[in-house]
């Protein structure tokens, strides 16, 4: 696809599959954290079903010589721990690429598979041919497409590698992880000793473990032979590099700025980021789980209104009972950051899977006109910024501001450079030198829009918050001529919060000069860029929604192509809103999976030889 | 300088209806703050929407007026942010018991260091008269178009149910008494619950001034005891239990006020302060500002690829 050659050994693509809650994410760490430890830039993304245990899951961790923020469609090895995993990745192995198999799973007819729906079996019984296929016949699928096959029974080397270093046969089984992550390191002959250091740092809290671990991993390196052409070996050193991923890079974006409270409502993908400030005190936050999203988000308020930097993730079922509440911190004038973790909507839709499609819901969520800021992040590097920028925003201009994340940057974990906390200065925001007595807390002396603040509970002074319509000190008004004023001194703070961001902060752009340009939000910069090298195309990334960048001259005489994952093209709208704009051409994806880098290459080659129509969607994906 | 009671009104004049039993709730929580001597500014009311919501407009404290259903959250929010607040939150029985009750049963299960005061009227006053969940099945209210057809909720037993510490009910006539009991909520550690018996002469014509004067007696004063020690035997605390259920559902002819049920658990800030170093001296919205890089800083460190 896209005629993309990789030279091999540059850049590296492992996959991992098997039931979920098998401890495939593990293996996938262990794997990840080996090649990390080796010098490598590493990123590991996740797929997974809405379910505990036994749906078929799987991870790709790539390693290149540079830092990488796509994944490719076809990978270099695949370890399938199931039979499942056989069948459901048929053309998703590079030709000269390597596929591990139980022989035994290959045995299996298709019907056998328990877990597999109805929709997957029609799919996969038709690519073997028709009927109730034997996966023998998927092993001669992957051989005609030029894959190596390696059979290696796994569980049972699990189990003879256990019982041989001492442990029963339970514990054995229990460390498949390691054996197949060790198997895929010995047939691609890199050295244990990566992987050693990545099992002990893996089990350091349970030194048994850890050692009858290593010990499995240096007995596999024993039986299992390199491939003829392996030669995967350390680059360097990892240096100061840190392995995380969007859900840790916004908390610790939050707490470099200051954030004191965070309440929460369980749900997918967006509770990482409370779960993980719950586990590690030294935050300093204080982590409420609560009864409800309605709840959520008024604690919060309620702690922000207090002086509190508050914060909380959701994702669109959350978000949408959040509204009535945005609104309140809009007409209140309260600092309140949420990190809205989009996944595949409408309703439940597809819980762990990936989407941009809340970005028209986050720009009008609420009734009534209120200010409101929304930026989207593009990457773990950005989140951190822009999780701690939007701490800074919301508590400079006392508005809600929305920060758009989705599931890919959310589970997609990588090796990055450590963020500079010290570039981020917590905004105090504009506080009231004194108050006594009566505190016009809404005062409409106020420059931008913010009347400068002081938390409830000061002491020596006092004053109202109110969800209706208010005076200056905060009680309830239905004054026409107030109203008037209220209404414009909130909306004066768009206008100023553009100007405090300044365009560098509101869209980048790459390669600005070519003709055609290519717009996109959120997640997609990183496939976008890989997907477009050497093609003589630009990039602009939107990084603020609302207020939105003055992309006018930018985009004079330019062919525009859109980029995004939903149905309705919600940005291409938006663009066409605020630029008069049209797009040319729209490219979008709304199956859930991460764009591919050769999907998007095949994509914008299309655009540029004329042979795209106006709306292409993407589908790859498993 | 010397607190008065003056110090704990506004400058506004209330808008509720001649007679209204929000009077007597407003002017019983400004005597009990001014008798405990708490400083107006270090106490916020937090209410929801409603005609009993406007009562936080009427007291010189810090008040905040929230959306319909949500007073218990905002409340907590601001009690976890800065716990040396005094937070009083209060809801109408349609706010509190209806659109907020998931709030009810969430925050009886935390135990945080807050008095909760329902206003029950039996209505939606605000919305001119419908049923409230604390209307009785088959009353009919004068604005009512059929006989109410759901039964009531009693925040009594809702509230020992979902864990409440100290349970009360009080009488918005009876100021005396009413200021009295929210002084002990206040008092209590701990979450405490007083459901308000508020007469709306507009809406409520069944229960009137006159239904309730000869009704309402006083449990406390006629010897029941409310206090649940922690080293309550079980035997002890099932008698008391079956004693509190039998006073919480009694209505009719007599309708118990006082402290029910007073029982000591741990709030939900000494909770917190189990996980959170120095917490609540290090609440979010009292600690000085310094050290953020730092806390990030060592959210990293626990990442590095090598160590
Ligand atoms: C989300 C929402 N739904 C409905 C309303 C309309 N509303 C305003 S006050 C009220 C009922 C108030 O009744 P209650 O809580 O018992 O207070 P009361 O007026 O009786 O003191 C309702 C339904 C609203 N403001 N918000
Ligand atoms: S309607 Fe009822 S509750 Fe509302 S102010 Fe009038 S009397 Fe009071
Ligand atoms: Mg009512």
């Amino acid at each position: 696809m896209g005629g993309m050659e990789r030279p091999a050994l540059d850049d590296f693509t492992w996959r991992v599959g098997g039931p979920q809650g098998s401890g495939i994410e593990t293996a996938a760490t262990l794997f990840a954290q080996a090649l990390a430890r080796g010098g490598w830039w590493v990123s590991a993304r996740r797929e997974y079903h809405s379910n505990i245990m036994g749906r078929h899951s799987y991870l790709d961790v790539r390693a290149s010589r540079r830092p990488t923020r796509a994944f490719f469609e076809r990978v270099n090895l695949l370890a399938a721990l199931d039979a499942e995993t056989l069948a459901r990745h048929l053309n998703e192995i590079q030709p000269g690429g390597v596929l591990v198999y139980d022989p035994d799973a290959a045995r299996r007819p298709l019907s056998k598979l328990a877990m597999l729906d109805g929709a997957a079996y029609k799919r996969i019984s038709a690519a073997l041919g028709g009927g109730d296929p034997v996966l023998e016949r998927a092993l001669e699928h992957y051989r005609a497409g030029g894959v190596r096959l390696v059979p290696l029974a796994l569980e049972p080397l699990a189990r003879e590698v256990g019982e041989a270093v001492g442990a029963d046969a339970l514990t054995a089984k229990k460390t498949l992880n390691t054996v197949a992550v060790a198997a895929s390191l010995a047939l691609l002959g890199y050295p244990l000793e990566f992987l050693d250091a990545a099992l002990a740092a893996q089990f350091a809290a349970k030194p048994r473990v850890a050692e009858l671990n290593r010990k499995v991993a240096a007995e596999v390196y024993r039986r299992v032979e390199p491939l003829a052409d392996a030669g995967l070996e350390p680059i360097g050193s990892p240096g100061e590099r840190i392995y995380v991923n969007g859900s840790h890079a916004s908390a610790m974006g939050k707490v470099a700025a200051g954030l004191g409270f965070m309440s929460y409502y369980p749900i997918t993908p967006a509770t990482d980021e409370p779960f993980y400030l719950e586990a590690h005190p030294e935050s300093g936050v204080v982590v409420v789980q609560v009864e409800d999203e309605l709840a959520a988000v008024n604690m919060a308020i309620g702690a922000s209104m207090a002086g509190a930097r508050a914060a909380l993730t959701t994702s669109g079922p959350g978000f949408a009972l959040m509204t009535e509440a945005l609104g309140f911190a809009g007409l209140t004038e309260t600092p309140l950051v949420v990190s809205l973790y989009q996944r595949g909507g409408p309703s439940t839709g597809l819980p762990t899977r990936t989407e941009q499609g809340d970005l028209r819901f986050a720009l009008g969520a609420g009734h009534g006109d209120y200010p409101r800021a929304v930026l989207a992040s593009a990457s773990v590097e950005d989140t951190f910024a822009d999780a701690a920028l939007a701490m800074n925003a919301a508590a400079r201009f006392q508005l809600p501001v929305v920060h758009l994340m989705d599931k890919y940057l959310a589970s997609t974990t990588r090796t990055v450079e450590p963020f500079d906390a010290g570039a981020v200065e917590p905004d105090p925001g504009v506080v009231a030198e004194a108050a006594e007595g009566v505190f016009p807390r809404f005062s409409l002396a106020a420059e931008g829009g913010v009347s400068p603040r002081i938390p409830v509970g000061t002491p020596g002074a006092g004053y109202w918050i109110t969800s209706d319509e208010h005076d200056e000190v905060g009680h309830i008004t239905e004054d026409p001529e107030l109203r008037d004023a209220m209404m414009e001194k909130r909306a004066a703070k768009i206008e100023a919060l553009r100007e405090w961001l300044g365009p560098e902060k509101m869209y980048r752009t790459h390669n600005p000069e070519a003709e055609t340009l290519v717009l996109g939000w959120g997640s997609t910069e990183g496939v976008a860029l890989e997907a477009m090298e050497g093609l003589d195309l630009g990039y602009v990334q939107v990084r603020f929604l609302l207020p939105f960048p003055d992309l006018g001259a930018l985009l004079e005489d330019k062919r525009l192509v859109v980029l995004e994952y939903n149905q309705s093209g919600q940005f291409a709208r938006l663009l066409t809103q605020e630029t008069g704009r049209k797009p040319d051409h729209l490219i979008v994806k709304y199956n859930g999976r991460p764009m591919t880098i050769e999907e998007v290459r095949a994509a914008f080659e299309a655009v540029l030889s004329g042979e795209a129509g106006a709306y292409t969607v993407l589908r790859a994906g498993v | 300088m010397e607190l008065k009671l003056a110090d704990y009104k506004s400058d506004l004049a209330p808008d509720w209806c001649p007679g209204c039993g929000d009077y007597g709730i407003l002017s019983a929580l400004q005597t009990a703050l001014y008798k405990l001597g708490i400083e107006p500014s270090r106490a916020v009311l937090v209410s929801g929407i409603g005609c009993s919501a406007k009562t936080v407009h009427y007291a010189a404290t810090y008040g905040i007026h929230t959306l319909h259903g949500r007073p218990l959250p905002v409340a907590q929010g601001v009690k976890l942010a800065n716990p040396e607040l005094t937070v009083i939150a209060m809801a109408g029985d349609g706010d509190g018991m209806g659109i907020g009750a998931g709030h009810f049963v969430g925050v009886g299960r935390r135990n945080p260091d807050l008095l909760y005061l329902i206003f029950n009227n039996e209505v939606y006053g605000m919305t001119k008269g419908q049923a409230s969940p604390t209307l009785e099945l088959g009353a009919q209210p004068k604005s009512l178009a059929r006989p109410n057809i759901q039964s009531k909720v009693n925040p009594l037993m809702l509230a020992f149910a979902s864990g409440f510490t100290f349970i009360a009910r009080g009488y918005a006539y009876d100021v005396k008494n009413l200021a009295r009991l929210i002084q002990q909520g206040l008092e209590h550690r701990g979450l405490a619950m007083i459901d308000v018996l508020q007469p709306c002469p507009t809406y409520n014509n069944l229960h009137t001034r006159e239904w309730f004067a000869p009704r309402v007696y006083d449990i406390n004063a006629a010897g029941y005891d409310p206090r649940v020690p922690r080293d309550m035997s079980d035997a002890e605390r099932a008698e008391r239990m079956a004693r509190f259920t039998l006073k919480a559902t009694e209505w009719g002819e007599r309708i118990p006020t006082g402290v029910f049920w007073q029982a000591e658990l741990p709030s939900f800030e000494e909770r917190l302060g189990e996980f959170l170093p120095g917490y609540p001296k290090t609440a979010p919205a009292t600690r000085p500002p310094g050290g953020e890089a730092e806390r990030a800083r060592a959210l990293m460190r626990g990442h590095r690829v090598a160590e």
